[in-house]
């Protein structure tokens, strides 16, 4: 009789307590994400002097100091832009070719579809940056060594398997009896896609196409192997490492994060979805 | 005639772009490799093995790959199963989880950086704590342990939303119906996640772990950022033979070891967990 009255008593103590545990971890896994940014801010809104100095302060002094250096700094202003037209035409690129492709998978049985899925899959398996090694030398045959379209051709390879896939997974989203429906009604298969398609389509292709902003904004490798003197920020960023002032660096750090705090926000609806399908 | 042909007219700019950026470049890449001076060789190899760095970096690199994915598959998974039961505050708790999701290597390596360095946030904080009165240099050859444990932090910080978004968008594939049958029979959460969530989830953690054993296997920036040259990889010696020294075929070689390595893994990564046909959901 007390066995089962303590029982009962402990029952909503111990759901209490595990319900403390398991906020306390949500919290503690969301801090483990956010403070060492939260650090990166600090001294990137802190002055130079107070970036070299020790101990840190918890706040950050809202000094422009870092970031007007930053902006001064001999040839970020031409990496940044520099970064910004890769990933422009990195985006274009590999949705410009890789969304055709996904309706196709998405619309046709077609002889070879499985080895067209499977060439697209396989590009997963590799480290795409190193073949920027092999097309350094051949740039410089063709003339598109150091130039914003060679690297943006190389990045295009890296965001064109996500931009097929994802594309593929929302036009499966999209039931094909709307487009049948538009083409009794008089449309050609190209109107029935830009009138109907394409409107309910578009926000997932915008989320795709920022996720290859992304990928091209954020490549380290291929673009400090491809680029001399045009280089990304990135680029630019790691190959100063060695001899830039601390302050630089953390302001370089806090102007590549910030598009990827926007761009996540902005796709987030989106990102699961698309992870998904484009698993299968 | 035209729906025979227009699939292929739509795949066509894809696949040329592939032939052309992913294919072409890989026969170059095997070609330069095993040539030297013009003729077929495998004097680029023998260099590069011979060359006292190369242990060091190919057993940095593996290290770090063993020590960081499996942390990375227990703390996705963990999230995973975590989100998976919030009824309040999901959206933002994904939403922050997946923030390092869009941050690069190199950004990455800076963040933890400001951490690490000489006047940064763990001696400031350490000193805050009165354990020491002057700030000590962690990322010098003076500590190797930190120096690992920094770039270890970092990519795990970095690279578990990967994991985690495509486990989350897994698990959500799993019907329901499997876990409530389980509990009408008594099945404690453990019980469910080991018998219900691991085994439909070997689709997605067969895609988690190639994708982010790769990476692994590229990583590059961080270790830049944070240990430079105290602690070499296989991807930084790629980069100095190409930039330092000039020398594009044994940086050819030293890429072909890394495309061996990533596939072999690749390989025994879908062989361990492959899904039964008809086991699909």
């Amino acid at each position: 009789m007390t066995a089962t009255a303590t029982n009962a008593a402990t029952a909503p103590d111990a759901r209490k307590a595990g319900r403390f545990v398991f906020g306390a971890s949500i919290v503690l896994l969301c801090a483990w994400v956010l403070v060492p940014i939260y650090f990166l801010l600090i001294n990137t809104l802190s002055s130079p002097e107070s970036v070299n100095s020790f101990p840190k302060s918890a706040w950050p002094e809202f000094d422009l100091g870092s970031l007007t250096f930053f902006a001064n700094f001999q040839g970020i202003l031409q990496a940044m832009k520099n970064s910004v037209l890769v990933a422009a035409l990195t985006m274009a690129l590999s949705i410009g070719i890789g969304a055709p492709a996904g309706y196709a998978l998405s619309r046709f049985d077609f002889p070879g579809k499985a080895a067209f899925r499977l060439l697209v899959l396989m590009t997963r398996a590799f480290p795409l940056p190193l073949l920027a090694l092999p097309l350094a030398v051949l740039f410089i045959r063709t003339g598109l060594d150091d130039t914003v379209l060679g690297l943006a051709l190389v990045h295009t390879t890296l965001a064109v398997p996500f931009a097929v896939l994802i594309t593929f997974s929302l036009f499966s989203g999209i039931p094909v009896e709307l487009e049948e429906a538009a083409w009794t009604l008089g449309c050609t298969r190209f109107t029935a896609f830009t009138k109907v398609v394409l409107p309910l389509i578009l926000p997932g292709i915008v989320a795709s196409a920022i996720f290859a902003f992304v990928i091209s904004w954020n490549e380290v490798f291929a673009a400090a192997v491809l680029t001399i003197e045009n280089r990304t920020l990135t680029a630019f960023l790691l190959q100063n490492l060695d001899t830039s002032p601390i302050h630089l660096k953390f302001a370089g750090g806090f102007i590549l994060v910030m598009p990827a705090l926007i761009f996540i926000f902005a796709v987030r609806k989106y990102l699961f979805a698309m992870w998904g399908i484009a698993n299968r | 005639m035209q729906s025979r042909f227009l699939p292929y007219l739509l795949i066509l700019p894809v696949t040329l772009f592939l032939a052309v950026f992913f294919i072409y470049p890989f026969l170059l890449v095997s070609m330069q490799a095993f040539t030297k001076d013009g003729a077929y060789s495998l004097q680029n190899f023998r260099e590069v093995f011979g060359y006292w760095k190369f242990p060091i970096s190919l057993k940095n690199t593996l290290l770090l790959t063993a020590i960081v994915v499996p942390v990375q598959l227990a703390l996705s998974l963990l999230m995973a199963t975590m989100v998976n039961k919030m009824q309040r505050g999901r959206e933002i708790t994904l939403y922050i989880w997946t923030i390092p999701l869009g941050i690069s290597d190199l950004a990455a390596g800076i963040i933890w950086l400001a951490i690490f360095e000489q006047s940064g946030f763990l001696n400031s904080m350490l000193n805050g704590l009165g354990l020491i009165d002057r700030p000590s240099g962690w990322l010098t050859y003076e500590h190797p342990g930190v120096v690992f444990a920094a770039i270890a932090l970092a990519e795990i910080w970095r690279a578990t939303a990967i994991m985690l978004v495509i486990l989350v968008a897994g698990i959500g594939l799993i019907p329901k119906e499997y876990y409530e049958a389980a509990e009408v029979f008594g099945a404690s959460p453990w019980k469910r996640f080991l018998k219900i969530t691991l085994p439909l989830l070997r689709p997605s953690l067969q895609t988690a772990l190639i994708l982010r054993v790769i990476l692994a296997f590229e990583v590059f920036a961080v270790v830049e950022a944070l240990g430079g040259t105290l602690f070499p990889v296989l991807m930084g010696e790629t980069y100095a033979y190409q930039f330092d020294l000039q020398n594009s075929n044994a940086a050819a070689a030293v890429a072909l070891v890394i495309l061996a390595i990533s596939i072999a893994f690749t390989l025994l990564i879908l062989r361990v967990l492959r899904v039964p046909k008809g086991a699909r959901i």
